[in-house]
């Protein structure tokens, strides 16, 4: 019997049928997986927080590569000594916080509700970084990272990484070559707030001036390298009050 | 006589050249600009291409006698719609990594015009095994182009291939930085993907007069 697939009827029953086919096979999937996917991404947190504070496996001038997964979490509790959430005036011990979501912490703070923003503070070779996380956007999509500051607000590291930026251009931002550059960059221009600035008229492409508040640009990348601005700027700015009060005591 | 009878062989060389997809056909050209500016990701579009159209055909070809035909482009869209997303599941979850580098290329996938032109030219006329053939020929004659492409554009616009320096370091000056070369970051924008695949096109016609339209 051959099936009359022109009457309107059938059109209507058959698109019924699909959605809910196709819907209850994603469903199925997406509930199957999750745990399993939030698992991943838990780990990948952990591995960019070590990353921006230098606890890597990286061999060569060219390599990102991340403590294995196997090991991450271990590593993660011997090097992150405290992690704390700032919120106002209090702060708060909390050992998970670095699984808030920055993106729904940003969606509170227009409701008029207090952000919680938290800070991880690590600790290798006796020297102290205070990692803060960062949110942005690119070009294309979202971007974020991790920057690990000393106490004057120094960079000692950062971690960048985006959702759909271009490959070849926009996405070389999480390359070393340019994540490297940030070393060793203050985010204080004498004693003012400034930010670090991803400078397309750098005249210092090979990056050796430290107190320009500058790092050169990718090529074709403005405004994946312009959103990198931004995100520093804003990201780090919550967290002035509190670098005051660390500068002081 | 060979697995595949030559018809059936045709279906596989024949969109690797005289009747390839981006360069005859002139389909997929906007994601054969966005992703070539390095080998790598051409490489894992080409990869991701070859087995949603191989997949999308055989399942829109075993379907074909029931779509209706009013909303057949919809249910093409449906199918590989869901084919993507199920891959991107899978992959984040057991394959991280991996996952991490295809994201950009999941929302490209859906909309590249040479899957949908098959469903439509192809799968819903004939059955599963010449629709994979098929699916599989013009996903590789894609994947060909995106790869040369991407060669040429990794090599002249960053000195690099697969993230290798094969031509030296051109801050430490090594290699034919030494000479005086110097890298054409033009060629990491999309208009010097346009010219290169101009220049795909004009080889290949100059060989092939056959291919050159009429007036």
């Amino acid at each position: 019997m051959a099936i009359n697939t022109e009457k309107n009827t059938y059109t209507i029953i058959f698109a019924s049928v699909m959605v809910v086919v196709v819907g209850a096979l994603l469903a199925y999937l997406a509930s199957a997986l999750s745990a399993k996917i939030s698992e991943n991404e838990r780990l990948e947190k952990q591995q960019n927080i070590l990353y921006a504070m230098g606890v890597n496996e990286n061999e060569g001038a060219g390599s990102v590569n991340f403590v294995s997964t196997d090991q991450v979490a271990q590593t993660f509790s011997t090097f992150i000594k405290e992690q704390i959430v700032l919120e106002g005036d209090q702060i708060t011990t909390d050992d998970n916080a670095y699984l808030i979501d920055l993106k729904k912490e940003e969606a509170n703070a227009k409701a008029g509700k207090t952000r919680r923003l938290p800070v991880f503070i690590g600790e290798k070779d006796n020297k102290k970084y205070y990692i803060i996380p960062m949110r942005g956007k690119g070009l294309w999509d979202a971007i974020w990272g991790f920057v690990a500051l000393d106490n004057q607000m120094v960079v000692q590291g950062v971690y960048f990484d985006h959702k759909g930026e271009t490959p070849g251009l926009g996405a070389n931002i999480k390359q070393r070559y340019f994540m490297d550059d940030f070393i060793g960059e203050s985010i204080i221009s004498n004693g003012r707030y400034v930010g670090i600035t991803v400078a397309k008229g750098n005249n210092d492409p090979t990056n050796e001036i430290k107190d320009d508040n500058e790092v050169d640009a990718l090529a074709g990348a403005t405004i994946t390298g312009d959103g990198v601005s931004a995100m520093i700027k804003q990201s780090v700015a919550l967290y002035e009050p509190y670098f005051k009060t660390l500068a002081t005591n | 006589m060979g697995i595949l009878s030559k018809k059936d062989a045709a279906l596989i060389s024949d969109p690797l050249l005289d009747n390839n997809p981006i360069t005859i056909q002139v389909l997929g050209i906007c994601s054969a600009l966005a992703i070539t500016a390095e080998l790598k990701a051409s490489i894992v579009m080409a990869v991701s291409v070859l087995f949603v159209m191989g997949l999308g055909n055989v399942v829109i070809s075993l379907m074909r006698n029931i779509i209706p035909s009013k909303i057949r482009i919809i249910v093409q869209l449906v199918v590989v719609a869901t084919l993507v997303i199920v891959v991107d599941q899978v992959l984040k979850a057991f394959a991280y990594e991996l996952s991490k580098t295809l994201s950009v290329f999941v929302g490209l996938i859906i909309t590249n015009c040479i899957i949908m032109g098959r469903f439509e030219a192809f799968a819903l006329a004939n059955g599963p095994k010449r629709s994979f053939l098929d699916g599989i020929g013009n996903a590789a004659g894609y994947g060909f182009i995106l790869v040369v492409i991407g060669f040429f554009r990794e090599l002249l616009g960053s000195g690099t291939l697969l993230g290798y320096k094969v031509l030296g370091d051109p801050i430490e000056k090594t290699g034919l930085y030494a000479i005086g070369y110097e890298n054409n970051g033009f060629m990491l924008l999309s208009p010097m993907a346009l010219i290169v695949v101009g220049i795909i096109i004009w080889v290949q016609r100059s060989k092939n007069p056959a291919l050159i339209e009429e007036n």
